[in-house]
């Protein structure tokens, strides 16, 4: 079986700065993965590379076999939340509607077979409830769930969800983890997941993709988020500490709280 | 005054205003639209103030101004697209070249003498003053940018509403935003004539606004706009006939009372939706 997405021996070069080198990831089709790192480790770098946005300086990606940008068709991309739409009173509908089929040529007129892929999106996002309510009265969990339905418009196969768990409330980041397991058990969508925390995760991700010190690491979480593993990845000292059924992860010296918070 | 009206439909340039409006009106509803969605109101704006060098320009190259503003603010437009999503962070770079196109659209102003009468009429509009020739330009150039937006509209449209997935689906933005840009540059040079430099804004973001506040489907949005587009020129024009005041006055007007009505609705209804 082809692997879903297989990164080789990686590396990016961004304005002369090496941001990654040597990654190396195979990810089975129907896997769920966590992508985590502090920011500016790379994260969004690499699946920008995925996306075929931003090109390689070594190494190779494929996905379902085929290079970055031929396969865009099958991947469903969230990009993280960003302000452009806050005052529109356009629906939530209208909005998912606008980017069914946005590829094509001509004006946008939706169709039958185009409404219900709609409908589709909408329901697997759990965003149905509230589809006729203006975009701008959404609370920023619901918000989400309608950048979610448009990444799932086209029945992707592989999913890229960059931070959905930004600006949620605990509450609303177990749920979207939930709607995002939901949906990996109801279309076998292979799912990268960018997030801050891993234990909103825990349970549900069958891998980690671990990005930091310009490289990455990927594996079991036990096995990934550990102290040798990840002060291995920093090339720092690191501490991962485990406690009531969480895990917490804090740098021996300097500044603590950044890596705790993964910031 | 249904007889006065009828009357002053009898004359040839109350005709011509009409059309004139009409077509300019229509464009600039449709495309305006885009306009708000994408929020580059203040590149529409500033467009049009360097469209003015053009205008005043144009003469000492024995061009028409609508030649002028339309060649100047076309170069303008496709810059502004070429710099593609920053456009809305350009905000300071953007207002120095719409004042130094101000500036030397004046210096042309000076150098032409006896212009001061065409100023006042790029300025404000003259929309009264429009020849069959006018209207002619004015036709060829809505079908063709409305045309041309037909072709791609849904590929703007979802580059509009979320950029970073039509990158990703291998949209190329900044091809679509220089394609955009030219077609506003279109628009603002022919709404310009109706209104005048200074007013075009109303008649670009006016309807459209106005329409993107109430319309919750995109459909609705492009047809209320248009609606309201032809409503305020119509009418801005019959009332200018019957007032003997200028038609930029009623049309922006007219446009400023939907506006304070829609707003003050519309806070109420989504404080209710809360």
């Amino acid at each position: 079986m082809t692997a879903a997405l297989s990164i080789k021996d990686a590396g990016v070069r961004l304005g002369g700065h090496d941001i990654l080198r040597g990654v190396n990831a195979q990810i089975e089709p129907g896997e769920f993965v966590g992508v985590f790192g502090p920011n500016g480790a790379g994260k969004s770098t690499l699946m920008r590379c995925v996306l075929g946005l931003t090109p390689l300086c070594a190494g190779s990606i494929s996905l379902f076999g085929e290079p970055p940008g031929r396969a865009n068709g099958c991947i469903g991309y969230m990009p993280q939340s960003r302000a452009s739409l806050e005052s529109t009173s356009l629906s939530a509908r209208s909005l998912v509607t606008a980017v069914e089929g946005g590829d094509r040529w001509g004006f946008p007129w939706s169709n039958r077979a185009s409404r219900e892929e709609v409908e589709r999106a909408m329901k697997l996002a759990g965003a149905e409830e509230y589809a006729d309510r203006p975009f701008s009265v959404l609370s920023g969990g619901e918000k989400q769930r309608i950048t979610l339905a448009q990444a799932l418009l086209g029945k992707p196969r592989l999913l890229i969800l960059d931070e959905p768990l930004a600006s949620l409330d605990p509450r609303n980041q177990m749920r979207m983890v939930e709607c995002i397991a939901g949906i990996k058990a109801a279309t076998g969508a292979t799912i990268l997941f960018i997030a801050h925390d891993i234990n909103p995760l825990l349970g549900h991700m069958d891998r980690v993709l671990y990005v930091a010190g310009g490289s990455a690491a990927i594996g079991p979480v036990d096995d990934i988020v550990s102290s040798e593993s990840l002060s291995r990845l920093y090339g720092a000292e690191i501490h991962v500490v485990r406690a009531e059924g969480k895990i917490f992860i804090v740098a021996a010296e300097g500044n603590v709280t950044e890596a705790a918070r993964h910031d | 005054m249904i007889e006065q009206i009828l009357n002053f439909l009898s004359y040839d340039f109350v005709r011509s205003a009409l059309m004139a409006g009409s077509l300019a009106g229509i464009l600039g509803a449709v495309v305006g639209y885009f306009v708000v969605l994408r929020q580059v109101s203040f590149a529409a704006h500033a467009l049009a103030h360097i469209g003015f060098t053009g205008a005043t320009g144009a003469a000492l190259f024995a061009l028409s101004p609508l030649e002028g503003m339309l060649i100047i603010s076309v170069l303008a437009g496709g810059m502004m697209g070429a710099s593609g999503n920053r456009i809305q962070r350009s905000e300071i770079a953007i207002g120095m070249v719409l004042s130094i196109s101000l500036g030397i659209g004046t210096l042309f102003l000076a150098l032409y003498k006896g212009f001061a009468g065409q100023a006042s009429a790029i300025l404000f509009g003259n929309i009264f003053g429009v020849s069959h020739l006018q209207i002619f330009q004015t036709l060829i150039l809505a079908a063709i940018s409305l045309g041309a937006l037909l072709i791609f509209s849904r590929r703007l449209l979802f580059a509009s509403v979320q950029p970073d997935l039509a990158e990703a689906r291998g949209i190329s933005l900044s091809v679509l935003s220089v394609a955009f840009m030219v077609i506003l540059a279109v628009s603002v040079t022919l709404a310009s004539q109706v209104v005048g430099i200074l007013l075009v804004f109303s008649l670009i973001i006016g309807p459209a606004g106005i329409a993107a506040r109430i319309c919750r489907n995109f459909w609705a949005g492009i047809t209320s706009s248009v609606a309201i587009a032809l409503f305020s020129v119509w009418s801005g024009i019959l009332l200018a006939c019957l007032t003997n005041w200028p038609p930029s006055f009623w049309i922006t007007t007219i446009l400023f009372v939907l506006y304070l009505i829609t707003e003050t609705v519309c806070r109420f209804i989504l404080r209710m939706e809360r």
